[in-house]
């Protein structure tokens, strides 16, 4: 019975939907956005400076101040964090820095998420939908009592200032629009590529505000006992790639979804595929693309016997130029979709990879040439 | 040892459809299944109770109908499964969901003793946000680990269990204090078929009902819709791109993947040369 299970019915639409009441008196204090930076191991991770692009409209569409939240172990990192935050659009930066908190451990950061948030009231509070933040923002959220809206996929604020969060619903082509109308803060996790990355502007450190943790590492019943980078050779690129080609239930086999890394491979792209190739373990999970896989914002996506659910959908829509693949004229995917082909993947993809090659090559071959 | 595990009952997502002019779901006849996260959850916890003795609760908060996808955790083998339905509950968001489930944690812990852990899944495949979890925890006060790969040691006597969690970039190993709340990574073990024995009883066996009242609820203000802080003001279908996709067709004397590539090329100059490139790495 969790969130969706109420947007089916029209009936959300009105009655006790539609109506704000007048904020309680104890929440007016709460003014700004905040953006939450994820720092851990020397690197930000890039969803925060997306974030803070979003972050960003929406304070200037409230007339508000955009500020950084950093939290992290004090030193290089969390200095950089800080300074970068300002050339991505931060007016001012919170700071939590403590060595109890050089290792992301639930415990320590909720509590310094919610002492920064009760003392500095914030309207609106947005994290990256990492394994780190959405560990992070569902405690975070049930401490402070108030709303959370998973995995958005557009931020705007709406006439009267509350925040709009809008999501993928379940079922296949529905979007809904989520408010905290009467909590503060508002508060909305949001993937990687989701939202557009900001141009980075050179600019001086603004307002920093320092917090202690006011908490000991003795008080830290977690403790971390080893971490394990993943292996180089293990990591995909899919949601930073220039190019994807993906795959989808219409190839109709694993052997034929060789098809699509062989066409990847020949245009030295990524490949990813719909969600129920990794369901039925055809491909793994870190290749599935879209609400519950990787978003991509690829300069060319090329997709292949997929249908075009809104779960698919909002996961590539930020791509450049989509190109789609399907037998049935009427797919949903043509409704977004630049240019379509309506063929057989299945015996148009060998084909397609060889056109390439040809294509490709003989420019390799002009290149060596000259 | 006793282990509470929350699953959920949720539609076979594959298989729901949307009402093309009302913009509604059509749930009629649309299958359920247990939420396929959750079984890592159920069977996780359940080699931890053959390894260490002790009991396995299945809690789901969900319509009457949800009792199917308890007897069928109890074929699988958990020893007790309850079942929490109540008109109140309707339309919970997440934190309305947790504060159900934790009231609910509580009173099994008070009849049947308090659980040294409790297990949820990643996230759900219909509500799909992964707070559910960290909010049980934090309502009960417990431990949280999410994106638990593994539980690698249990330490009744310490009080203490060790968990490899999936982190960004790699995997954390966490050592944290019982009583603690996992959320199961998918990929991470195998449900198992349950025994012949584990079917006779679980088709046989009481599950037990619990509304609001019964299952300790105080304050019904906390539940379904009016304890929800999030408001779905608007269910909509995405628009179409306002220039239709350009349909490729076969030129005369000509051929399809060409077409399509000089179509591609056209429109993203630059891409040819950095495709060159990229191709030559191969
Ligand atoms: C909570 C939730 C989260 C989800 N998250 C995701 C997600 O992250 N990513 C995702 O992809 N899905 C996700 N889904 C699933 C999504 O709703 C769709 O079910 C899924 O995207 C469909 O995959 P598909 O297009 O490959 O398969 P189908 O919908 O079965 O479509 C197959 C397509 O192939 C075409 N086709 C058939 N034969 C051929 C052929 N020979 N050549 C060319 N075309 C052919 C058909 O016309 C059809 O359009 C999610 C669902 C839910 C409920
Ligand atoms: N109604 C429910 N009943 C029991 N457990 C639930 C319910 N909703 C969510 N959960 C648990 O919480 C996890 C996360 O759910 P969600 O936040 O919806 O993604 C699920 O994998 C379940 O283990």
């Amino acid at each position: 019975m969790s969130e969706p299970k109420k947007t089916p019915a029209p009936a959300a639409a009105g009655g006790r939907a539609s109506t704000k009441k007048e904020l309680p008196e104890h929440f007016k204090a709460y003014k700004h956005v905040w953006v939450f930076v994820e720092q851990e191991r020397g690197q930000v991770h890039p969803v925060s400076w997306e974030l803070m692009g979003a972050g960003r409209i929406l304070a200037d569409k409230l007339g508000v101040e955009l500020a950084a939240v950093v939290v992290g172990a004090e030193g290089e990192t969390v200095r950089n964090a800080v300074a970068e935050s300002f050339c991505y659009g931060a007016d001012l930066a919170y700071v939590c820095a403590d060595p109890a908190l050089a290792d992301y451990r639930n415990e320590a950061y909720t509590a310094a998420m919610t002492n920064l948030v009760n003392t500095y009231k914030p309207e609106i509070l947005l994290l990256g939908a990492t394994t780190l933040g959405r560990d992070l923002a569902g405690a975070v959220a049930t401490t402070l009592l108030t709303g959370l809206t998973a995995d958005s996929t557009e931020l705007d604020v709406d006439a009267d200032g509350s925040l709009a969060a809008t999501r993928p619903t379940f079922g296949g082509s529905l979007l809904c629009t989520i408010y905290t109308l009467n909590y503060r803060p508002q508060m909305a996790t949001v993937r990687p590529r989701v939202m557009p990355m900001p141009d980075r502007v050179e600019k001086p450190l603004g307002k920093v505000i320092e917090l202690p943790l006011g908490l000991a590492e003795a008080d830290i019943v977690t403790k971390v006992l080893n971490f394990i980078p993943d292996r180089e050779s293990s990591k995909s690129n899919l949601a930073y790639a220039d190019v994807v080609v993906a795959g989808g239930m219409g190839l109709g086999s694993p052997e034929n979804f060789q098809l699509v890394r062989q066409l990847a491979q020949a245009i030295g792209a990524e490949y990813g595929c719909s969600r129920p190739l990794v369901q039925k373990g055809w491909v793994t999970s870190d290749r599935q693309i879209g609400q519950t896989g990787k978003t991509i914002r690829p300069r060319l996506y090329i997709a292949a016997g997929i249908s075009g659910a809104i779960q698919h959908r909002v996961g590539v829509e930020g791509a450049d130029l989509i190109v789609a693949i399907n037998t049935d004229k009427n797919a949903p995917i043509f409704d977004f979709a630049h240019v379509g082909i309506v063929t057989d993947a299945i015996r148009f993809l060998p084909a397609l990879t060889e056109a390439f090659r040809k294509r490709l090559s003989a420019h390799s071959r002009d290149k060596l040439a000259s | 040892m006793h282990i509470v595990v929350c699953i959920k009952q949720v539609p076979d997502s594959a298989q729901i459809r949307v009402h093309p002019v009302t913009n509604t779901i059509m749930r009629q006849g649309v299958p359920t299944i247990i939420n396929p996260y959750d079984l890592f959850a159920l069977e996780e916890a359940m080699r931890l109770r053959d390894k260490f003795g002790g009991e396995v609760t299945v809690l789901t908060m969900g319509p009457p109908s949800a009792e199917d996808s308890l007897r069928k955790a109890l074929t699988f083998g958990a020893n007790r499964a309850v079942l929490l339905t109540d008109r109140f509950f309707a339309g919970s968001d997440t934190l309305a969901t947790s504060f159900a489930l934790a009231t609910a944690i509580k009173k099994i812990s008070d009849t049947w003793g308090a659980p040294d852990l409790v297990f949820t899944g990643k996230q759900t495949i219909d509500g799909d946000t992964a707070q559910v979890g960290p909010g049980i925890a934090k309502r009960l006060g417990l431990m949280q680990i999410t994106y638990a790969a593994k539980v690698t040691e249990y330490d009744a006597a310490e009080g203490s269990v060790t968990i490899e969690r999936r982190a960004e970039g790699g995997t954390q190993v966490l050592k944290s204090k019982l009583p603690c709340l996992v959320a199961m990574l998918e990929g991470t073990n195998e449900i198992r078929r349950g025994t012949m024995a584990d079917a006779l009883r679980g088709a046989r066996a009481e599950i037990i009902k619990w509304n609001a009242k019964e299952a300790g609820v105080e304050d019904l203000s906390k539940c379904g819709l009016k304890g929800s802080p999030t408001i779905v003001k608007r269910v909509f279908a995405p628009s179409p791109r306002a220039e239709k996709a350009k349909f490729i067709e076969i030129p005369e004397g000509g051929s399809l993947p060409d077409a399509l590539i000089a179509e591609i090329f056209t429109r993203q100059p630059a891409l040819e040369a950095d495709l060159t490139e990229l191709a030559r790495g191969f």
